[in-house]
């Protein structure tokens, strides 16, 4: 019996999901009465996991798994569960961890939920609630299967310190075959991820064209952010497709979202409203978005972003 | 080739969410259902390699009779046949086990399905019909091209994408990217009409057990109106004291 949590690295550090899962999945195992055991490959420092609750760690260390293969790596989470004797295997919702949890479930014959955004709020039988339709209402779903596999909503339960004396065995499970071979790998380097982010700036058709994106990066620089844009101006080709958040874009669930000339259509609504804090920069005070957000100035982004990044630059200044 | 593209039928992006029956289902009354977007990325993609390639396609949904417009739909756009797998979608392994039979028995060289559904958004039909018939498969697909038995695929990741090769049998679930938004496809009225004479055949389940089971419903909690303020001092001041956020 154990809760089985993969902690997931990128280039030998964990990602801060790694650290929500592993907070959440020392919760989980208390509310089941058992331990956690947290799985984490090419780790520079598996001890940093000790702070979230990770009474045991099987470390793996191997050359051969520098590159995320779904296969291999689903297949390692089901040799460790098993060995583990795991009933619960949670993963965080970063792209690798969606790509290979229904790998997993199938690997375990299990049940698997994703986008989950709280506790369980049953053990027996186990329920979990999750987003659905593109966040515009929750389920609570119950897992039938005797093994269990659930992917953790990104920024929905929060880091937890939980200080455990754990101890790290150090683990070399089989490595299977795969046909699927990666042949190269592109990564925006010193650049915040809307992924990882903490704070998305954001930017729609009212900026009037890519000439202006300027002071959105500018933005984004002053307040450590992502930036980020609607779907008109990743087809209109003003800034490239990755940068698209909304239904069918990237979703958003930051601590802060900023909206800058957006005016909130409801599928653009769908893919961020999971960020806690949303702010809206708009001329028009009959945007849909004012509906949705928290804060709102009805102006011209022309005058208020400028200003904006120039009193936060003092402000900065003042609360470094 | 061989191709199968997985429809899902789903509410219109614009829907207005409710349930019924002590928030156990969801309420259709008065909803309009659509090819899933993120499956309309993964026809128009087929399309293409019907067009350049002489692949052919087929289309495939796991429902009840109610989602036979949405296959229709699909042959309109140019598919040249459908299969309708008899049975209420319940949860997505048991979707992916259905499927995976009509894989088995299609010979299907390339399944192409969206990443995710709009309504339900399990991200986990193709996946687990990849591992159950132990092909390659590639989610968040953003590129595409096949050289006889050769894939070349690219998917988005965290910060950037990655480049992968496989030989076929290949599963991928693809997103915007795979095409552009401005290549989806609206059917025309000679679609239309070609669409009827077109073969929808109907499959029994394997009925598989469910391995889920939704018990209720909620909607999203009503939020309070927003503060509207005059001036980014002010904005600046509210994010740090009462937010939080900076």
């Amino acid at each position: 019996m154990s809760v089985l949590v993969f902690a997931e690295t990128s280039e030998g550090k964990f990602k801060k999901s790694a650290f929500e899962v592993t907070s959440y999945g020392k919760k989980v195992a208390e509310q089941l009465g058992t331990t956690i055991v947290v799985l984490t490959i090419n780790s520079n420092d598996p001890t940093l996991l000790y702070t979230y609750g990770a009474e045991k760690v099987l470390n793996v260390s191997n050359d051969a798994l520098k590159t995320f293969n779904v296969k291999i790596y689903a297949n390692i989470i089901k040799q460790a569960a098993e060995k583990e004797g795991s009933q619960v295997v949670i993963l965080d919702s970063a792209s690798n961890s969606l790509y290979m949890g229904p790998n997993v479930a199938v690997n375990l014959d299990a049940g698997y939920a994703t986008n989950v955004v709280a506790l369980p709020s049953a053990t027996s039988p186990f329920t979990v609630k999750r987003k659905t339709f593109s966040n515009k209402a929750f389920n609570n779903t119950v897992l039938k299967t005797p093994v269990k596999v659930i992917s953790l909503a990104k920024n929905s339960y929060g880091l937890i310190e939980n200080e455990v004396s754990g101890s790290i065995e150090e683990y070399s499970p089989a490595i299977i075959e795969s046909k699927l071979s990666s042949t190269a790998i592109e990564q925006t380097t010193g650049k915040v991820t809307i992924a990882d982010a903490d704070i998305v700036v954001s930017g729609g058709r009212g900026l009037k064209g890519p000439e202006n994106w300027g002071m959105v990066e500018e933005l984004a620089e002053v307040l450590g952010a992502a930036t980020a844009c609607s779907k008109p101006v990743s087809d209109l080709g003003w800034r490239p497709h990755s940068e698209h958040v909304g239904q069918t874009g990237k979703p958003v669930a930051s601590n802060l979202y900023v909206a800058i000339g957006i005016s909130g259509a409801i599928q653009h609504l769908a893919g961020v409203n999971s960020s806690k804090v949303k702010v809206v920069i708009n001329t028009d005070p009959e945007a849909p978005f004012f509906k949705a957000a928290d804060y709102g100035i009805v102006g011209d982004a022309f005058e208020v972003v400028p200003k904006l990044i120039e009193k936060l630059k003092e402000f900065k200044a003042n609360n470094a | 080739m061989k191709i199968l593209v997985c429809i899902s039928h789903v509410p219109d992006t614009t829907s207005k969410i409710n349930f019924t029956e002590n928030d156990t289902k969801f309420d259709n009354n008065g909803v309009q259902f659509v090819i899933n977007p993120f499956d309309e990325f993964a026809l128009t993609r087929a399309m293409w390699f019907k067009e350049k390639q002489g692949a052919t396609v087929t289309v495939v949904n796991v429902g009840t009779v109610a989602t036979e417009p949405t296959l229709r739909k699909a042959l309109a756009i140019g598919a040249d046949n459908a299969i309708r797998v008899n049975t209420e979608a319940i949860d997505g392994f048991s979707v992916a086990r259905e499927l995976a039979e009509v894989v088995k028995n299609g010979g299907y060289d390339l399944v192409l399905a969206g990443r995710e559904s709009i309504d339900y958004n399990g991200e986990m039909v193709p996946g687990m019909l990849a591992a159950l018939l132990d092909f390659s498969f590639v989610n968040a697909c953003i590129g595409l091209e096949i050289e006889g038995d050769t894939a070349t695929i690219s998917r988005e990741i965290d910060g950037g994408k990655e480049t992968l090769t496989s030989n076929l049998p290949l599963i991928i679930a693809g997103q915007k990217g795979l095409v552009q938004e401005k290549d989806l496809r609206i059917p025309n009225m000679r679609g239309i009409m070609m669409a009827r004479q077109k073969p929808l055949t109907i499959v029994e389940p394997i009925n598989s057990n469910p391995t889920t089971s939704i018990t209720s419903f909620e909607k999203q909690a009503a939020k309070s109106a927003c503060k509207l303020v005059d001036n980014v001092d002010e904005l600046i001041s509210l994010l740090h004291t009462e937010a939080k956020v900076i």
